[in-house]
């Protein structure tokens, strides 16, 4: 059995012109231990996924349809859920939700420089999410929290420091002790090094990925770079406008993308390592959520969009094992993709 | 004089910024302190080129760029426009000399006016300048621009506001104020950092084409190594107000010479689960531009330093035609960083908590 199941999951959020379906019908399973990149652009789902796992939406935003299973417990979605008034939901997530938020499931919010309360000592907050939810005294809590320091690398002498003083790099840092700070079996990372610059990036997934194989967690990683995925990550999982356009193993992924989205998005991404290619823009914007286009989402931008386009969506059609893509012509595509390989040797 | 290519030459260029002391401070300690921004830089920006200035945040590429501009005062140093030195200009001279450069921000959102229509700010400059004589001759202009910055039909975005565009439809906006007045030199501040991936491409090869077209030289800023390999002829790299390395785009990212350089590149991120990289080779962290270590400013963390990097500031020197670095040891280190480090499987390996 996954450690989590998400079976096509739709959050939409109440707005005044309407509802924007910020995650439309998304299904997937992450098994223990393994890392699945999320990718995609801005307002493509990607965050609302991570807030609907771990149930910190947006007061306008609902869960209208599907489920998410964590260890064979339903903790969205649920019958009982649904058959609450709207009034007496919040209490129930609190009461489903407090045992599992940062003992089962953490997170490491994406920008590190808010997260943490200005008024307090940096080790005090970390200690604080334990003694919330484990047995322990305040020593005890304490030391956990210089073990944690060692742990990502931060110097220990710095746990009475408050945020300010410390740097953007060191703050993420502390970010990601917390999220560790009860042993959750599963971490969500939102933009974890967004906000960082190129080395203190690179020192930050470092520690990320060394951490995740010592300590054996899965990990969701939600980032706009598919590099950043490339280099941490076993899955992706290509989200557009709502929807995952295309999931696999990563490899397969990348060298065989078969979805026209996920080649226009590897085209548009510059490299430092081999020949210097021209680079390729997909034409457009992404739509408006509120008011997404028929068929197939991403139709407006596709080169290679038919009629059938205009009017279905597609389904996930898996090309190969592990490895599926949500459009019509996904086996074709594919086989293209084959054929280009095997040219390439 | 150099030759009639170059369009802007930047000789020992400095900024330095006051360091704003507290009332208290003020009474006890005397000495002023200075962030030193840019710290004697040299550069050319030749006709129809694009140089690429990178760096990490806080490296000075932002200022070196708004210097060029006259957004800031150079502390001391020469900037040459074809042969003119703009670093003392006042008045109508400076304003002259503000037709003849312009400047791309970072972020459209908060680089338009808005309550500007697209028409009003693509106009805006011609009217500063009073170029144009008549309304019909700017809107002609502005539609021109408008199109230049590929944004087609001109008439049908003029009268649109900036919360009815997208990031990068925006950005071309901000793009085509800067081409109303025929500019002869741009400088582009991170331009594509806060746009979308799948429209980032398309400001980049639009900024190319423009240089291709019209040989408009552009200084293109940007803490992003992969873009500015993709945009720029040449690569100068800051690091703490210097420029530690400076060449051929390709060369520098293929070969460089300065450790500070080496270890950017191998932090990069690759889009290519196939490679590998090995750690990266730096220690420690970016000192603050205060105090600069003294001798070379990168040798607290460089892993090749010996005792002449403490002692002395090493001259930024060619090394291979045009290539410069400054380092006492430039073209003698052996990096290796392209040599893929063979791995095993990454998968993880599930263990009891």
């Amino acid at each position: 059995m996954a450690m989590l199941e998400v079976n096509n999951l739709k959050v939409h959020y109440k707005i005044l012109k309407g509802v924007v379906h910020g995650v439309d019908g998304v299904s997937f399973k992450l098994e223990r231990g393994s890392t699945l990149g999320l990718v995609g652009e801005s307002g493509c789902g990607k965050s609302t996924m991570a807030y609907a796992i771990t149930r910190l939406l947006a007061a306008n935003a609902e869960i209208v349809e599907g489920n998410i299973v964590f260890e064979g417990k339903v903790i969205a979605g649920s019958e009982e859920e649904r058959a609450l008034p709207k009034r007496k939901r919040a209490k129930y997530i609190e009461q489903t939700m407090r045992d599992i938020r940062w003992k089962e499931i953490s997170m490491i919010f994406q920008s590190a420089m808010n997260a943490f309360n200005p008024v307090y000592k940096v080790g005090d907050q970390i200690g604080e999410a334990i003694l919330a939810h484990e047995d322990v005294t305040k020593d005890e809590a304490r030391k956990k929290v210089k073990r944690l320091f060692e742990l990502v690398g931060l110097d220990v002498s710095r746990i009475d420091g408050y945020p300010h003083e410390y740097s953007g790099g060191m703050r993420q840092r502390a970010m990601i002790a917390m999220a560790l700070a009860c042993n959750p079996k599963l971490i969500i990372a939102d933009e974890p090094t967004t906000a960082l610059d190129v080395i203190m990036q690179d020192r930050v997934l470092a520690e990320i990925r060394d951490l995740q194989r010592r300590l054996g967690m899965a990990m969701i990683i939600i980032t706009h770079d598919i590099s950043v995925v490339a280099e941490v990550a076993e899955k992706i999982g290509v989200m557009y406008a709502g929807m995952l356009f295309e999931y696999g193993d990563i490899g397969a992924v990348f060298n065989r993308p078969s979805n026209p989205y996920s080649i226009g998005l590897m085209a548009s991404f510059p490299s430092i390592k081999g020949e210097k290619k021209q680079l390729y823009s997909i034409p457009g914007s992404p739509p408006d959520l509120a008011n997404p286009p028929p068929g197939c989402r991403f139709h407006p931008r596709c080169k290679y969009a038919k009629d059938i386009c205009k009017e279905k969506m597609p389904e996930m059609i898996e090309v190969e094992p592990n490895h599926w893509s949500a459009c019509h012509f996904a086996l074709e595509i594919f086989n293209t993709q084959l054929a280009a390989a095997a040219r390439r040797g | 004089m150099a030759d009639s290519d170059v369009v802007i030459d930047v000789i020992k260029l400095r900024k330095y910024f006051d360091v704003k002391k507290g009332f208290l401070e003020s009474l006890t300690s005397k000495e002023q302190m200075y962030v030193h921004a840019v710290d004697d830089i040299d550069f050319q920006i030749k006709k129809g080129k694009i140089l690429g200035m990178v760096g990490e945040s806080g490296c000075g590429k932002t200022t070196a760029g708004r210097m060029l501009v006259r957004l800031e005062n150079p502390t001391s140093g020469q900037i040459l426009l074809n042969g003119d030195d703009i670093v003392k200009k006042k008045g109508a001279e400076l304003k002259l000399f503000r037709r003849k450069v312009q400047m791309v921000f970072q972020d459209p959102y908060e680089s338009l006016n808005p309550r500007f229509t697209v028409f009003d700010t693509v106009a805006e400059p011609l009217i500063v300048h009073g170029v144009g004589e008549s309304y019909e001759e700017r809107e002609d202009m502005v539609a021109k621009a408008l199109e230049y910055a590929e944004l087609k039909p001109a008439s049908e975005y003029m009268p649109r506001y900036p919360h009815e565009l997208s990031g990068g439809q925006r950005q071309r906006v901000a793009i085509a104020r800067t081409l109303a007045l025929r500019p002869e030199f741009i400088v582009a501040d991170e331009p594509v950092s806060m746009l979308d991936v799948s429209i980032r491409a398309g400001i980049m090869n639009l900024m190319l084409s423009l240089k291709d077209r019209y040989k408009i030289p552009f200084m293109f800023v940007t803490h992003d190594v992969s873009v500015s390999r993709y945009m720029s002829d040449d690569i100068a790299v800051m690091y703490l107000g210097n420029i530690v390395e400076y060449g051929p785009a390709e060369e520098v990212i293929m070969n460089p010479y300065h450790p500070y350089m080496n270890a950017l590149l191998s932090a990069v991120p690759v889009p290519d689960p196939k490679f590998k990289r090995g750690r990266t080779q730096i220690k420690g962290d970016l000192p603050n531009a205060i105090n600069i270590p003294t001798g070379c400013p990168f040798h607290p963390r460089c892993l090749y330093a010996k005792d002449i990097c403490r002692e002395k500031k090493p001259e930024i020197r060619e090394v291979k035609g045009t290539h410069k670095a400054q380092c006492h040891f430039a073209g003698e280190l052996n990096f290796d960083i392209l040599n893929e480090e063979p791995t095993a499987n990454t998968a993880p390996q599930a263990s009891a908590p």
